[in-house]
């Protein structure tokens, strides 16, 4: 079967408008978590990771739909690629897009992936994945099912999330909300932290750079906003995607670790039933907060970085593990020199994601 | 190969309630959840084969649409005037309507939600093979519910499974069957 790899990559977020920026950002532990009061007509305050408005708002465009345009356009041009081609498809993440203007504008993500692909004027239906929290995810395994299907060379998958009253008070009415920056997997975690960012990857087939070898999302089928006591959508998902890869090849597992007590108890359980109790683990939600819509693409880049450079990011937040199964949570910058890696999520609707990356030529 | 099995559908306006309380009856959680999941969980009991409630890996729910959960998204922000409603606040996601099918009926395979500029069978057949592309899915509820607003809407699904002996799975098939 034909490889599918990654050709071209951009992150924008409020740590820097490159990956190499944004990987160095992590390596120097920063983070733009910070407390707002009053933001976005938001009464009680909250802390999260949000972009400068100024930097990339286009002259009649809204902010969403700015930063993706941005996004994708950087990618294409690092990929090289054309983005009118008819070989050519797009795929959008998001999970509420232009919510913000749901008083005065079609709102439908639909709407925002017509205005993406016309953008570039590239003729075909754009693909929106909304599958709450491993949107960018489930996108870049769509993204890597449009080429294997035929038909196209290259799909760019973006994925974006700006914040919003609609979503923080929201996620403050479910009790979600941390007051300080969030501690993925620690013994004093006590909810997340959102976060804005729009991150692209172009994929296209290839024997080199790093293959996005396979792809897996399962439900819990148990509760449509708690994850499953015993992890089971997230377990499934791992399972699949380990079908050929030995843990002892995998440099590290990118957690979701958004930082609420189930979240995380329930990611180390699917880890420990998956037999991942001796490969690190680590989470950038005390980096970038909860990106939403951008997080399975902003994390997977940096992961890939990661390993490019032997490392092994650090858990920001992260000091004394408390979750039930004692998994290798990276507190600190560590050292690979393995080839591969898992990227997990979950999220509402009680879906589950997992991604195995691996860099060309190696043996997984 | 990929054919359809069944095919199940809800006219615009259909009062869901009267709908349920003929066809269902024993699942109260439906009384919380919003139009789009309604008409999701509605389709997909039509759409169930016996024996049910067995968990099953191997079926996955894909649903699409235009509008997303924008009709309660709606809801949610009138809310938030007032007081921001969690149980409003969770229905603001396109995907809750295959997470309800997955936890009513055990279907523990992928779930997931993809938003279309409109329908258009090509880009529904493509998407749904491609679905099967997962070496452990061999059937799914393949629905498109658009909620415009609680009364109006389009909403039909089909049971789609690898092999089978039903008509196969193609974009005239599909036309053929969603006019009929």
């Amino acid at each position: 079967m034909k490889k599918v790899v990654v050709i071209g990559e951009s992150i924008l977020s409020p740590l820097g408008a490159t990956p190499q920026e944004n990987f160095e950002a992590v390596c120097r532990g920063e983070s733009a978590l910070r407390r707002y009061e009053g933001m976005f007509g938001v009464k009680e305050p909250f802390v999260a990771s949000l972009m400068d408005r100024s930097l990339w708002q286009t002259e009649g465009r809204t902010f969403f739909d700015s930063v993706v345009i941005e996004a994708a356009r950087r990618a294409v041009e690092a990929a090289g690629i054309d983005p009118a081609s008819p070989r050519t498809a797009f795929v959008l993440s998001s999970i509420k897009g232009n919510i913000e203007h749901i008083d005065t504008q079609d709102v439908t993500l639909a709407a925002s992936a017509r205005r993406l692909a016309d953008a570039f004027g590239n003729p075909n239906p754009a693909v929106v994945v909304s599958n709450a929290c491993i949107s960018g995810l489930a996108a870049l395994l769509q993204g890597r099912r449009l080429l294997l299907g035929g038909g196209f060379d290259h799909v760019v998958v973006v994925g974006a999330e700006v914040q919003s009253r609609f979503i923080v008070t929201g996620f403050q009415s479910l009790k979600a909300l941390s007051e300080s920056t969030c501690k993925p997997f620690d013994a004093h975690r006590d909810g997340l932290n959102l976060g804005e960012a729009a991150a692209a990857v172009v994929l296209g087939f290839g024997d080199s750079g790093w293959e996005l070898v396979d792809g897996a999302v399962r439900n819990d089928a148990n509760h449509i906003s708690g994850p499953s006591r015993t992890g089971e959508g997230s377990y499934k998902s791992l399972r699949y995607v380990l079908r050929n890869c030995t843990p002892d090849e995998l440099a590290f597992v990118n957690v979701h670790g958004t930082s609420t007590l189930y979240n995380d108890e329930m990611e180390s359980i699917a880890i420990d039933r998956a037999g991942l109790m001796d490969v690190p683990v680590n989470a950038l939600k005390g980096t970038f907060g909860h990106t939403m819509g951008a997080a399975g693409i902003l994390e997977s880049i940096l992961s890939m970085r990661a390993v490019d450079a032997g490392l092994v990011l650090p858990t920001r937040g992260f000091s004394e593990l408390g979750v039930s199964r004692p998994v290798r949570v990276s507190p600190e910058m560590g050292k690979t020199d393995k080839k591969a890696f898992v990227k997990l999520l979950s999220g509402f609707g009680g879906v589950n994601g997992a991604l195995l990356f691996r860099k060309g030529g190696a043996a997984c | 190969m990929l054919t359809i099995k069944k095919f199940a559908t809800i006219p615009s306006g259909s009062d869901l309630t009267a709908l349920y309380r003929a066809e269902v009856g024993d699942y109260p959680k439906f009384f919380k959840m919003d139009t789009a999941c309604k008409l999701g969980f509605l389709l997909a009991e039509r759409l169930a084969e016996e024996p049910r409630f067995t968990p099953r890996e191997d079926r996955a729910v894909l649903m699409f649409s235009t509008c997303g959960s924008l009709c309660n998204d709606r809801h949610y922000e009138a809310s938030v005037r007032e007081f921001p409603s969690p149980s409003l606040f969770v229905y603001t996601l396109p995907n809750i309507i295959t997470g309800e099918i997955a936890i009513r009926n055990k279907y523990e395979g992928e779930t997931s939600a993809y938003v279309l500029e409109r329908f258009e069978p090509e880009t529904f057949v493509a998407l749904v093979e491609q679905a099967f592309q997962d070496a452990v899915t061999e059937s799914a509820v393949c629905g498109w519910v658009d909620v415009r607003a609680d009364d109006d809407f389009t909403a039909f699904a089909f049971l789609v499974e690898r092999g089978g002996t039903g008509m196969e799975l193609n974009k005239e098939t599909i036309y053929g069957t969603v006019n009929q």
